[in-house]
């Protein structure tokens, strides 16, 4: 953060030193790790919780995992894997200058995002008009394993849909911020910072596909 | 005081390389549903928990770019798994030798 009375006192080899002196790119970086820890340990929480229900009621989870599609839950794996693609390479395409590129890139990125939520609405819907909802008159006759499935389902689902929603409004900051010369080559720090919560967020339904969708 | 902010002299990954791991990406998926609906067996589940894994790292690897990080956060990286690893195996170790 060089201000500007700095730069009238600074001796002249500092004077030399490149603009993008003073951003820390390093720190940035560390400093989005260290969030996406503290995340890792908040979903962990929730995966102790499912593994220790499905250890004990492993015959419901079996059962309730019935009604989930698999097809939406494939199709959705899929796009979040593109969507990490597309993010990647817009990381790549700005740094190498191709400014139109990475915001078009990010774009793809956005609607991926977008289009998996639109599938997670419709695959809840279907679940809530058959009258599975948490406390619904239906699931209360279920087992308690499977209110255990479903309530997990709905939290962890729920959990990660919100990042996934956070992810596709972050990005489209990212767009703006790419088109408008915030993001260049030599400072892309918030692009790849927002790439890096991303990819996590794929992380994470990498896992959940096989836990909610795979076990019939 | 350094010439350059550090990290900047990070590679630039190739596009190539991005859709090489998403390929291989798709594959595993392919795999996991194939491995799940053919028949399922006791060991269907630590497959697909493998292959998760497998998926996982090939996303913090060259997405994450991790391959190209230093020492320092790899070490971080690993560390945090190894904490949530610990966490599970010891509440698990609880809840096996308990009985009921």
């Amino acid at each position: 953060m060089t201000s500007h009375i700095d730069k009238k006192e600074v001796t002249g080899r500092e004077l030399e030193m490149p603009k993008v002196y003073g951003i820390d790119y390093t720190g940035k970086k560390i400093g989005m790790w260290f969030f996406l820890f503290t995340e890792l340990l908040f979903f962990g929480g929730m995966f102790l919780l499912y593994s220790i229900y499905r250890y004990r009621f492993a015959a419901d989870f079996h059962i309730a995992a019935m009604n989930e599609n698999l097809v939406i839950g494939s199709v959705n794996t899929a796009l979040l894997l593109t969507s990490s693609l597309s993010m990647a390479l817009s990381i790549s395409a700005v740094r190498r200058g191709s400014k139109k590129l990475s915001a078009f890139l990010q774009i793809i990125t956005i609607l991926c995002g977008i289009v998996f939520l639109v599938n997670k609405y419709f695959e809840w819907t279907d679940k809530i008009f058959k009258g599975i909802y948490p406390n619904s008159p239906v699931l209360e006759q279920y087992s308690k394993g499977q209110i255990l499935f479903f309530s997990l389902y709905y939290v962890m689902t729920g959990i990660h849909g919100l990042h996934v929603f956070i992810g596709t409004v972050v990005i489209s900051f990212m767009v703006v911020f790419t088109l408008r010369d915030v993001i260049t080559p030599a400072n892309f720090s918030k692009l790849e910072n927002t790439g890096l919560y991303w990819h996590f967020v794929d992380i994470v339904w990498v896992y959940l596909f096989p836990l909610f969708y795979l076990i019939t | 005081m350094e010439e350059k902010p550090t990290g900047m002299e990070t590679h630039i990954v190739g596009y190539k390389t991005y859709v090489l791991v998403w390929c291989a990406l798709l594959v595993l998926l392919a795999i996991t549903i194939v491995a799940a609906k053919i028949y399922f067996w006791k060991y269907s589940v630590l497959i697909n928990l493998i292959i998760a894994s497998v998926k996982a790292v090939l996303v913090l690897i060259f997405f994450m770019h991790l391959k190209y990080e230093g020492r320092f956060l790899k070490g971080l990286v690993f560390l945090t798994i190894l904490i949530l690893t610990t966490i599970i195996a010891l509440t698990f170790s609880d809840v096996w030798f308990r009985g009921e």
